[in-house]
């Protein structure tokens, strides 16, 4: 998505080499994807749910 | 030693064969203090070997504050993804990588590195237009294990 998209970034986060990440945005299983700090998004999902998913309030 | 395994080396280097285009990781990292810095350079040394079209750049995170925050780095080791535009400038896909790239995100980084050389990206057209509407800045973080 952020290879399509210049508005977009990306980050694939290694969360047991960052307890603080993984606090902070309460990782208790993976993967989770993270929007803006506000959508949250469990497991992996179809490709459709998860475009409209992460793409709800951008 | 390699960490990958002959045959892994014979699929990579088949998958990468394909890619059209050059790319270049960023991999921010320091020399103190950090032990999934060695991990990741270990692991970020096997692909350069297995493709013409795959180089490592590395940064210190320490001495180059600024090119961390250029790229959005706040963290090692951390890589950034850059591929080509049209004319053959550098151009910076905004894909990144916090932490060690190892198990299932090694996966990923090559996953990642196949698009950014060239591969289809897999997403359906409707999606492409989606994705292709956003106009805001919009942050994807995904976290993972590496099992």
């Amino acid at each position: 998505m952020a290879f399509a998209n210049e508005h977009i970034t990306a980050y694939a986060v290694e969360a047991t080499e960052f307890p603080d990440l993984a606090r902070k945005y309460r990782i208790t299983g993976v993967p989770k994807t993270v929007v803006n700090d506000q959508i949250e998004i469990l497991g992996g999902i179809p490709q459709d749910e998860f475009v409209r998913q992460a793409l709800a309030t951008s | 030693m390699s960490l990958l395994s002959p045959a892994d080396q014979d699929k990579l280097r088949e998958s990468f064969d394909e890619m059209t285009g050059p790319v270049r990781i960023l991999f921010f990292t320091q020399t103190l203090d950090c032990e999934p810095c060695l991990q990741a350079r270990q692991i970020l040394d096997e692909l350069p070997p297995l493709s013409d079209k795959i180089s490592i750049e590395e940064v210190n995170f320490i001495l180059e504050k600024e090119k961390a925050a250029q790229y959005g780095i706040d963290r090692v080791p951390a890589l950034a993804l850059l591929g080509q535009d049209a004319n053959g400038q550098p151009r910076d896909t905004r894909i990144r990588f916090l932490g060690s790239p190892s198990g299932y995100e090694f996966v990923s980084l090559v996953q990642a590195v196949l698009l950014v050389g060239g591969h289809d990206s897999q997403l359906t057209p409707d999606n492409r237009a989606l994705i292709a509407a956003v106009t805001t800045p919009t942050t994807i973080q995904v976290f993972s294990t590496p099992t």
